[in-house]
C-alpha cells in the first residue's frame, strides 16, 4: 500500500509548481510557489504546501519527478558556470573551426579555461585520423591555470566511442578520478560543432546541476520522505538524479517537453497539437505516440548552437497581455506581462490588450469607445487567424488532431480551430509540466552510420545501445521498448552510406507509471 | 599581393547577405550555409575585409585559381576543414604553375561554396573574384562555364583535412568527376577542390560574371525586407510559381545521389493548385497537372513563406511552409553544348526544356 504516489515539481523562472499524482493519475493535490534564487526555497515551500494536503498520505510518495529550468537560465544569464578545458581530438581536421568559435564573447570569457586540437578521431568509416597523442593531453592539462571540468569531443565519436572513453580513462589516471569529465557521443549526434558546443555547456554546468540536485535531495530528506528522485529532460523522459548530474544539459528544454506531455496526459491524448499560451508568448508542440516531436533544425541556447534533442516547440508572440494598437487592432510584439492586473483596461487600467479582446467578446468588459471595441474585435481575430495558422503549420498537414489547450491565457483560444479536431482545455492545465514531470517515463538514444545492406543490423545494434542508456536512466529492463527510428541517407560516397537514430523508453523500474 | 585598387571588398556586414544569397542560388544543392557563414565570420573578424574584383579588372599580372568543396552534405557536418587546408591547395598551384596566385573564384556560387572561397581568400591574403562558373549549383564537375567554352581540361588539385595532396591531370570533366570522387571518398567524405582559370579566358567569356555581388545584393534584399519572399521574386526578376505548404517528400538514394520529388498544395490565392518538385542535390523540374513549369538549367529554389530563406533539398520536410520560386539561368546554359550539359536529359529526365520566360507581373508564359 506504501509508495504509490508520484509527485511532479516544476521550478520555472517565476513560479515553482507540484502536483501529487497518484497511480491512476488523478491529480489528489497541486501548489503554485514562488521560485527563490537559492532554488530550494521554492522546492521547499512547493513541496510542503503539497505534503501538507495530502496529509495522511504523505507516506505514500514513491517518486518525486523535477523539471528545471535552472540550466537553461544559467547559461543565458552567464551564471555559476564552471571552467571548462577543451579538448578536440581528430587535428589536422576541422581546425578551421577552433572549440567555442562563434560563442558570445562573454560567455566563452566564462566558461572556457582552455582549449587543445589534439590528435584521434576518425572518418566516417572508421579509419583513424591521427594517432592518439596520450602525452599531449597530460602536458595540456598540467598547463592550464585551473579548471572545473573537462569536455572531450573526437570526431565521428558518435560512430567510434571507444577513444573518448579511452581519454576520459586517461584524464583520471593523470589529474584524478574525480575529476568531471563530458564526453561529446554521449551528449550529442552527428555535427562536431553543434555536438562540442553541448557537450562544453554540459561541463559547464556540473556546479549549478550539483545545487539543484542537492536542493532536491536536502529538501527530501527535510521531509524525511523515503522517495525516489529523478530529473525530466529535453524530451519527456526522466533520468535518475546521479545521471542528471553527469548530464545537466539534458535539462535543457525539459519545461516544453513537460508541458506537452502534462496537457496530453490530463486530456487523455496520445495524438495533438498543445498551445500553452501565457502572458507574453504562446508555445505549440506537437505529441506523437505519448512523446513530444523532437526538432530537426539546430537549436540555440543563450547564443550557442548545439544539436542535442529538443521538443520541436512553435513561439509565438501572442499572450494574455499582448497590447493592442488602438489605431489599426494589431497585435504588438509587447506585452504588459505581470503588470496586466494593473494596466488592462479590464482591471481599469488604459492599455488594451488581448485579454480585454477576450473580456470584450464575452460581455466582461463594456463601456469602451466603438474605435477600441472595434480594435479589440480587430485583434481577436487577427490572434485567432495567427493560431490558427500555426496549429495547422505543426500539425503538419494532419488534419483532426485533438487541440489541447494549457496556460493562463488560454481563452485565447476559439473553441472550434480550422483544422483541428477537438478543442480539450483540461482542468489543472496551470499546472501541466509539473504534472509532465511527474508521469515522464526512462528513456534513451542512440545514432549509427552503416551501409545500407546493414540496415536491420544497424538498427538492432542502435536499439540495443538505446536500450542501455534507457536502463541506465532507471528504465524497467523488462518494460523498456524501442520507440522512435529515424533514418538519414547520406549521399556522394561510392556506396550508400545510412544513419540511423533509435530511441528507447520505458515506465521506472520498481513502480507502475500511472 | 592582392589588388590594392579593388573597387568593393566584402565586409562582416556583408557575410549574413553573401550566405543568404548564396543559399538562394544553390537552388536546393551546394551545401547548407550554416558551417560557412561561421567561417567567413571568423576569418573576416581575424584578417580583415576581402578584396572583390571584377572580372574587367583582372591584369595579366593576376592568376586566379578556382575552388570549390566536395562531397556529401551529411557528412560535411563531421569532416569541416583543417585551418592551413586551403593554403595547401594555393601553394601547390603555385608550384605547379610557378607563379603568385593573387585571386579566388568560387567554383559554384550556389550554397556553403558560394561563401566558403571568402574565408579562405582571407586567411590567404588574396581577392576574390567577382564571377563562378556555374551562377548557381550543380552537381558535376562537368558542368561548368569553361566546360561550355571548351576549355581544354587544365590541372586540378585536391587537399583533405588531413593534408593528403593530389595532382590530378584528367583527359576531360567526366574523368576528373569520377577520380575526385574516389579521392573524396578515401578522404573521408569531403575534400577540397581547386583548378586554375587563365585571366585571358575568364575575360573572353569563359565564366559567368558579377554573381558573387549579386548573390550579397539579394542577400541585403531578402534580409532587409519585412516582406521577404516578395522582395526576393523583385530581385531576381522570379516567377512565384506556388505558395502553400508540404504535402509530400520522397527520397531515395542512388549512385551515390539523393533522388525523389516534393508536392506542393497551394494556400490563399493558390488553394486547389498541386505542384510538384523533381529534386536530386539540387531542385530540377517543376510540374503541374503533368505540364512541366519550369526545369534545369533554370532555376528552381524553395524558400519558407514567411522569413523567405532558402531551404535546402535534405531539409525539405513535411508541413513546412514555402514559397517555389523560379527565374531564368544565364543564356550561356541555354546554349546548345550549355542543354547537352544541363538541360533535363543530362539529370535523366526525359522531356525538352521549355525556356523560362517571365512577365512584369510574374507569370510563367
Amino acid at each position: 500500500m506504501s509508495a504509490q504516489l508520484s509527485i511532479g515539481i516544476d521550478v520555472g523562472g517565476t513560479n515553482t509548481d507540484a502536483v501529487a499524482l497518484d497511480p491512476a493519475g488523478t491529480v489528489l493535490a497541486w501548489t503554485k510557489q514562488p521560485t527563490t534564487p537559492d532554488v530550494t526555497g521554492g522546492i521547499r515551500a512547493a513541496l510542503r504546501a503539497l505534503l501538507a494536503e495530502l496529509g495522511e498520505r504523505r507516506s505514500e510518495v514513491g517518486r518525486i519527478m523535477l523539471g528545471t529550468t535552472h540550466a537553461t537560465n544559467a547559461i543565458v544569464r552567464r551564471r555559476d558556470l564552471g571552467r571548462v578545458a577543451v579538448m578536440r581530438l581528430g587535428a589536422p581536421m576541422a581546425s578551421d573551426f577552433p572549440p567555442l568559435a562563434g560563442w558570445p564573447a562573454d560567455l566563452r570569457e566564462a566558461v572556457l579555461a582552455g582549449s587543445v586540437l589534439t590528435g584521434g578521431g576518425h572518418l566516417m568509416d572508421g579509419y583513424p585520423i591521427s594517432p592518439l597523442d596520450r602525452d599531449g593531453i597530460r602536458r595540456f592539462l598540467d598547463g592550464l591555470d585551473g579548471y572545473d571540468a573537462v569536455a572531450v569531443c573526437g570526431i565521428f565519436s558518435p560512430s567510434f566511442p571507444e577513444q573518448e572513453l579511452e581519454v576520459q580513462a586517461l584524464i583520471h589516471d593523470h589529474a584524478g578520478p574525480d575529476v568531471a569529465v563530458s564526453l561529446s557521443h554521449e551528449i550529442g549526434a552527428l555535427g562536431v560543432m553543434e555536438r562540442e558546443n553541448a557537450t562544453v555547456l554540459n561541463a559547464a554546468l556540473y556546479g549549478v546541476a550539483r545545487d539543484v540536485t542537492q536542493a532536491l535531495l536536502d529538501v527530501v530528506t527535510e521531509e524525511k520522505l523515503s522517495a525516489t528522485t529523478y530529473f525530466a529532460q529535453n524530451d519527456g523522459t526522466l533520468m535518475a538524479v546521479d545521471y542528471a548530474a553527469h548530464y545537466p544539459v539534458l535539462t535543457i528544454g525539459s519545461g516544453p517537453a513537460n508541458s506537452i506531455r502534462g496537457a496530453a496526459f490530463l486530456s487523455g491524448t496520445d495524438h495533438a497539437v498543445i498551445i500553452d499560451v501565457g502572458g507574453t508568448t504562446s508555445d505549440l508542440g506537437v505529441l506523437v505516440d505519448r512523446f513530444p516531436r523532437e526538432s530537426t533544425m539546430p537549436r540555440e541556447i543563450g547564443g550557442v548552437t548545439t544539436n542535442f534533442r529538443m521538443p520541436d516547440v512553435l513561439s509565438l508572440g501572442l499572450g494574455g497581455g499582448t497590447v493592442v494598437d488602438p489605431a489599426t487592432g494589431a497585435p504588438g510584439h509587447d506585452s504588459v506581462g505581470y503588470r496586466i492586473t494593473q494596466e488592462a483596461l479590464l482591471f481599469g487600467g488604459s492599455t488594451p490588450t488581448l485579454t480585454d479582446a477576450a473580456a470584450l467578446a464575452d460581455g466582461r468588459l463594456t463601456g469602451v469607445s466603438p474605435e477600441i471595441a472595434a480594435a479589440l474585435r480587430t485583434a481577436r481575430a487577427r490572434a485567432h487567424d495567427r493560431i490558427e495558422s500555426a496549429v495547422e503549420r505543426m500539425s503538419l498537414g494532419r488534419t483532426g488532431l485533438a487541440l489541447v489547450v494549457v496556460g493562463g491565457g488560454g481563452f485565447l483560444v476559439p473553441d472550434q480551430v480550422l483544422g483541428a479536431g477537438e478543442v480539450l482545455r483540461p482542468e489543472q492545465g496551470n499546472v501541466a509540466n509539473a504534472v509532465g514531470a511527474a508521469i515522464a517515463l526512462a528513456g534513451g538514444r542512440a545514432d549509427q552510420l552503416c551501409d545500407h545492406g546493414d540496415r536491420l543490423a544497424a538498427i538492432e545494434a542502435a536499439g540495443k545501445a538505446a536500450v542501455e542508456k534507457a536502463i541506465q536512466a532507471g528504465a524497467d529492463p523488462l518494460r523498456v521498448e524501442i520507440v522512435d527510428v529515424l533514418e538519414t541517407p547520406v549521399s556522394y560516397a561510392t556506396r550508400p552510406t545510412l544513419k540511423v537514430s533509435v530511441k528507447a523508453a520505458g515506465p521506472l523500474a520498481g513502480i507502475g507509471n500511472p | 599581393m592582392h589588388h590594392s585598387q579593388a573597387r568593393r571588398v566584402i565586409d562582416l556586414a556583408d557575410v549574413d547577405a553573401l550566405a543568404a544569397g548564396a543559399a538562394i542560388f544553390g537552388t536546393g544543392g551546394g551545401g547548407a550555409v550554416h558551417t560557412s557563414r561561421l567561417a567567413t565570420r571568423l576569418r573576416i573578424e581575424e584578417f580583415g575585409p576581402v578584396p572583390l574584383v571584377g572580372v574587367d579588372e583582372l591584369t595579366p599580372d593576376d592568376a586566379v585559381i578556382t575552388m570549390s568543396a566536395m562531397g556529401a552534405p551529411g557528412v560535411g557536418l563531421e569532416v569541416l576543414t583543417a585551418a592551413g587546408q586551403a593554403q595547401t591547395l594555393v601553394r601547390e598551384v603555385e608550384r605547379y604553375i610557378g607563379r603568385k596566385v593573387t585571386t579566388v573564384m568560387a567554383t559554384e556560387i550556389g550554397g556553403s561554396n558560394g561563401v566558403t572561397p571568402v574565408a579562405w581568400a582571407a586567411r590567404a591574403g588574396l581577392a576574390v573574384l567577382d564571377a563562378d562558373q556555374m551562377g548557381r549549383a550543380f552537381p558535376m564537375a562537368t558542368m561548368t562555364s569553361t566546360n561550355v567554352a571548351k576549355l581544354p581540361m587544365g590541372v586540378a588539385v585536391m587537399c583533405d583535412g588531413i593534408g593528403n595532396v593530389s595532382l590530378l591531370h584528367p583527359v576531360n570533366g567526366a574523368w576528373l568527376e569520377r577520380h575526385a570522387r574516389a579521392l573524396t571518398v578515401a578522404s573521408g567524405g569531403i575534400a577540397l577542390g581547386a583548378g586554375v582559370l587563365r585571366v585571358e579566358d575568364a575575360q573572353a567569356g569563359a565564366v559567368i560574371r558579377g554573381t558573387v555581388s549579386r548573390a550579397i545584393e539579394v542577400g541585403h534584399h531578402l534580409l532587409g525586407s519585412p516582406e521577404p519572399v516578395a522582395a526576393l521574386v523583385e530581385v531576381l526578376g522570379a516567377a512565384l510559381l506556388i505558395t502553400g505548404k508540404v504535402i509530400d517528400v520522397e527520397r531515395v538514394t542512388e549512385g551515390g545521389f539523393t533522388r525523389g520529388s516534393v508536392t506542393v498544395e497551394g494556400i490563399g490565392g493558390d488553394r486547389d493548385r498541386l505542384v510538384r518538385v523533381e529534386i536530386q542535390n539540387e531542385n530540377l523540374v517543376a510540374l503541374e497537372d503533368g505540364e512541366v513549369l519550369v526545369s534545369v538549367p533554370d532555376l528552381i529554389t524553395v524558400v519558407d513563406s514567411e522569413t523567405g530563406e532558402a531551404i535546402s533539398t535534405e531539409n525539405l520536410r513535411f508541413g513546412q511552409r514555402i514559397a517555389v520560386l523560379a527565374w531564368p539561368c544565364d543564356p550561356l546554359w541555354r546554349t546548345e553544348r550549355g542543354l547537352e550539359l544541363t538541360g533535363p536529359p543530362a539529370f535523366g529526365y526525359d522531356i525538352p526544356y521549355v525556356p523560362l520566360t517571365v512577365s512584369s507581373e510574374g507569370a510563367v508564359r
